[in-house]
């Protein structure tokens, strides 16, 4: 600071009322354009957001144990205001699916992303929340959660060792950084609707296409056409000779 | 506490574990209850089982008491129901009970007035195979929902996105494209509903509130109102998810019945479609935490039924593998209890620093943290990298024994956690057997049974150890158990790191392909958590013709409402803590 105090400018006597109120005005009032004024705010926001992104306690297979790996001392998740894991889904922004989807489970997570407070993010962590995984070919296994719910960010791996889920949790920030609230969904009219829950019946259906499968699962032909059959082992020996 | 004595030499042992012998003793008894028998197992008539299971386990000179797996095979022809008993006392390899089933509505009676650890397997069978078990108190599916069609472990049963009976697929190289499974599957999704499914007027089964017991246990003048509370498949204290159906009383637990299955992953299933090779990154994922343990029980079997044996260095490197494993697995355990009990976090943060030192060497040695696949059938993957003996002898001499002084004085010695946990959740001895627990929960009920000891593999009959038991049953033991073992692990590793030899990791040379001659095997191993058993049956092809798991924290949660039945619910979670499930290997 400069020793001398700046002098307290003299207020120039106002020749009228309006060139007055024009001078406060000019004076105290940040006079931008709107866009400006959002550009500040969204800084504001995303930075408060992207660094206190809560994660839901939501574990459903071998990852999250490198995801428990991931908040413990050695990897610190908490170096980036992630280290409260929620249990409840009401309190918490991100929802890291940790593990393998399975039939069973599927109304359970979809119902606890409804659950979720706007804004909400979903990181797919490994092979089996990306796309089934090693499991894919199960009988009860969804292929990848983004079948249910959409997905910020995919984390590949077998699990994905906890600097990869660092990695993957700074490319959410990177996302977070990059939203401005002229056009985030959540405060748009109606945004919040939730997905309906799939039902558990001879086999998982999303209850938006009733009526698509039950058309399909009365007519044979059609469903025939809609696959690419191919010649298992067997048959293609038994062509060549 | 005295050192074992080495293991008995066979001929000493009695004969009663010899299938021919006992089926000589049934026949006196039932003469039309035998079918057959060899050495492998016997086949019973199936409407005498019962009776003969009874036989077998009220007569006090055979005395088989302790039910250790329940499955069954689909032949083209019959569906066999095989069973696993024998007498924890006199140990050794169990004896196999056998019995056909038509494959068209099958039935078999229940065992579970026999042996209650046959629950929940009798189930998963139901489940499976649709075998149905007459007199079986709840037959209902266990790990798919109510109102799945089929049943998945019938051979004629083909996943939505089948694509050939089995592995390595031919469409994958003999046409030279592959086209992917979304594409094949006519709903384009891993998903396929029975013809002229209407799904617009279908109506989901109602979980319906069907809890064991609960009736009779309250018996009570005073009117109140029981509580049906449900814990999970989202909970932070049920290891993952788990869910619990819970009765109470106000706050204590009338009943509690686990429903499972929210992680059910087809690993027999697609164990069966894949070679004997490929199943072993497939174990990894069984429990999660302890993968190289898995590996070890699974190759152990698989060498038993090839009839080969891994050269010295291996079985030393396996062994090391093994009981890092189990030390490891037992320190997050116990900071997992703590974590139930509310010492939110903290415990479990010095375990998982241990760990993250035990990961690393994992790393280096196979070159995954979690997911090893280190062990070969006749070997070990690779030999360790230079260094990795000299760190293992740090941590063994140095590093864990101080810490386990650590755990000791802080938590062992700890007031409030001896107020919560003694005389909580106790399994009594018998109960214990009855209901097939296994590892430190059967141990710290007081019966000392380890199969290390009792059905040595590998070179377990080398080490000098103790198998620590409890006296009492309760919370306290089980995790008195687990630390003691902890220090017997320690004791172990020191005495293979002093004899490991240089030399050979593998007999023969690397194979992608193995044969494994026809026949069928149980290959077991003491895992961290209990007895992981893995019985296959060979049809000399490369893939498993049956590959069935016996999780052992699938079983021990057979015995969960014996233990929390009277308790208030906040025990019910430590109690839950206690039996350290892992979900990947409860539901598989
Ligand atoms: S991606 Fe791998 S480690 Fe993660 S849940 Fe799936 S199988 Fe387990």
């Amino acid at each position: 600071m400069s020793e001398e105090k700046p002098q307290a400018q003299p207020v120039p006597v106002a020749s009228s009322e309006e060139e007055w109120i024009d001078e406060q005005v000019r004076r105290t009032v940040l006079v931008t354009p709107m866009d400006r004024v959002v550009d500040l705010v969204d800084k504001i926001y995303n930075w408060g957001r992207r660094n206190s992104v809560w994660p839901m306690g939501f574990g459903l297979a071998c990852c999250a144990i490198e995801m428990i790996c991931t908040s413990a001392s050695r990897f610190d998740i908490s170096r980036f205001g992630m280290e409260l894991f929620r249990a409840s889904p009401r309190q918490a922004d991100l929802m890291i699916v940790a593990g393998t989807v399975t039939k069973k489970m599927a109304p359970s997570i979809v119902r606890l992303y409804n659950q979720m407070a706007e804004p909400k993010y979903v990181l797919a962590m490994g092979a089996c929340a990306s796309a089934g995984g090693p499991f894919k070919e199960g009988y009860s296994v969804v292929s990848g959660v983004d079948k249910l719910i959409p997905v910020d960010v995919y984390v590949p791996g077998c699990p994905p060792t906890p600097s990869a889920l660092l990695y993957g949790l700074m490319q959410l920030q990177k996302k977070i950084d990059g939203q401005t609230i002229r056009d985030v969904s959540w405060y748009r009219k109606g945004a919040s609707e939730g997905i309906p829950e799939p039902v558990l019946g001879p086999d998982v259906f999303d209850p938006r296409r009733a009526e698509e499968i039950t058309a399909l699962a009365g007519d044979p032909g059609k469903l025939e056409a809609r696959a690419i059959n191919i010649k298992s082992k067997a048959e293609s020996k038994a062509e060549k000779k | 506490m005295a050192v074992n004595a080495p293991v008995a030499p066979a001929e000493l042992k009695s004969n009663l574990n010899d299938p021919l012998v006992i089926a000589e003793k049934i026949k006196a008894q039932y003469p039309t209850a035998v079918e057959a028998a060899n050495a492998q197992g016997i086949v019973v008539q199936g409407e005498q089982l019962l009776e003969v299971a009874r036989y077998l386990h009220d007569t006090p000179e055979l005395g088989f008491d302790y039910l250790h797996n329940v499955t069954s095979v689909d032949y083209p022809d019959r569906l066999e129901v095989v069973y696993h008993v024998s007498n924890l006392a006199r140990g050794g390899t169990p004896l196999t009970l056998k019995v056909n089933a038509a494959r068209q509505d099958p039935a078999v009676p229940s065992l579970v007035p026999v042996y209650r650890g046959a629950n929940f397997q009798e189930r998963e069978v139901y489940d499976m195979m649709g075998v149905r078990f007459l007199g079986h108190p709840n037959l209902r599916r266990i790990l798919l929902w109510d109102g799945f069609e089929g049943f998945p472990l019938r051979k004629d049963y083909k996943e939505p996105y089948y694509e050939d009976e089995r592995k390595p697929f031919g469409t994958r190289w003999d046409q030279g494209h592959h086209v992917i499974a979304e594409d094949r599957n006519p709903w384009h999704d891993n998903v396929k509903y029975p013809a002229s499914f209407d799904a617009v007027g279908y109506k989901p089964q109602r979980d319906t509130v069907r809890t064991v017991g609960a009736e009779d246990a309250v018996a009570t003048k005073l009117r109140t109102d029981k509580l049906v509370l449900n814990i999970g498949p989202q909970h932070p204290s049920t290891h993952g998810v788990l869910r619990l159906k819970v009765t109470l009383d106000g706050e204590t637990v009338v009943a509690a019945e686990p429903v499972l299955g929210y992680l059910h992953r087809n690993h027999e299933k697609i164990g069966e479609r894949n070679t004997y090779l490929q199943n072993i990154p497939f174990t990894d994922r069984l429990d999660y935490i302890t993968s190289m343990a898995n590996n070890l029980a699974y190759v152990v079997g698989v060498e038993k039924l090839m009839g080969i044996k891994a050269p010295e260095r291996a079985e030393y490197l396996r062994v090391i593998m093994a009981e890092l494993t189990r030390w490891i697995s037992h320190i997050a355990a116990i900071g997992f209890i703590y974590n139930d009990l509310g010492a939110f976090y903290t415990p479990l943060l010095y375990g998982l620093e241990e760990r993250e030192l035990v990961l690393d060497l994992f790393e280096a040695a196979s070159g995954s943290r979690m997911m090893c696949n280190y062990m070969r059938f006749g070997g070990v993957a690779r030999d360790v990298p230079e260094g990795f003996l000299d760190k293992v002898q740090y941590l063994v001499t140095e590093r864990f024994p101080r810490r386990m002084d650590e755990l000791e004085a802080y938590m062992v010695g700890n007031e409030l956690f001896t107020a919560r946990a003694r005389n909580i959740g106790i399994l009594p001895r018998d109960l214990a057997i009855n209901y097939s627990a296994a590892g430190p929960v059967l141990r710290a009920s007081g019966v000392k049974y380890d199969l290390r000891r009792a059905d040595p593999y590998s070179i377990y009959d080398r080490f000098e150890f103790d198998v620590p038991v409890g006296t009492v049953g309760d919370m306290h033991d089980r995790f008195t158990v687990r630390i003691a073992e902890m220090r017997e692990s320690v004791k172990i590793l020191k005495q293979a790191l002093a004899q490991i030899p240089a030399g050979e990791i593998m007999t023969g040379k690397k194979n992608y392909q193995i044969r494994v001659p026809k026949g069928e095997v149980y290959g077991r191993a003491e895992n961290p958590k209990g007895e992981l058993g893995f019985f296959m049956v060979s049809d000399g092809t490369p893939n498993p013709y049956r590959y069935h798991v016996r999780a052992p924290a699938f079983i021990n949660l057979t015995a969960l409402n014996e233990m929390v039945v009277g308790h208030k619910i906040a025990d019910l979670i430590v109690i839950l803590g206690s039996l350290d499930v892992v979900m990947g290997e409860v539901d598989r």
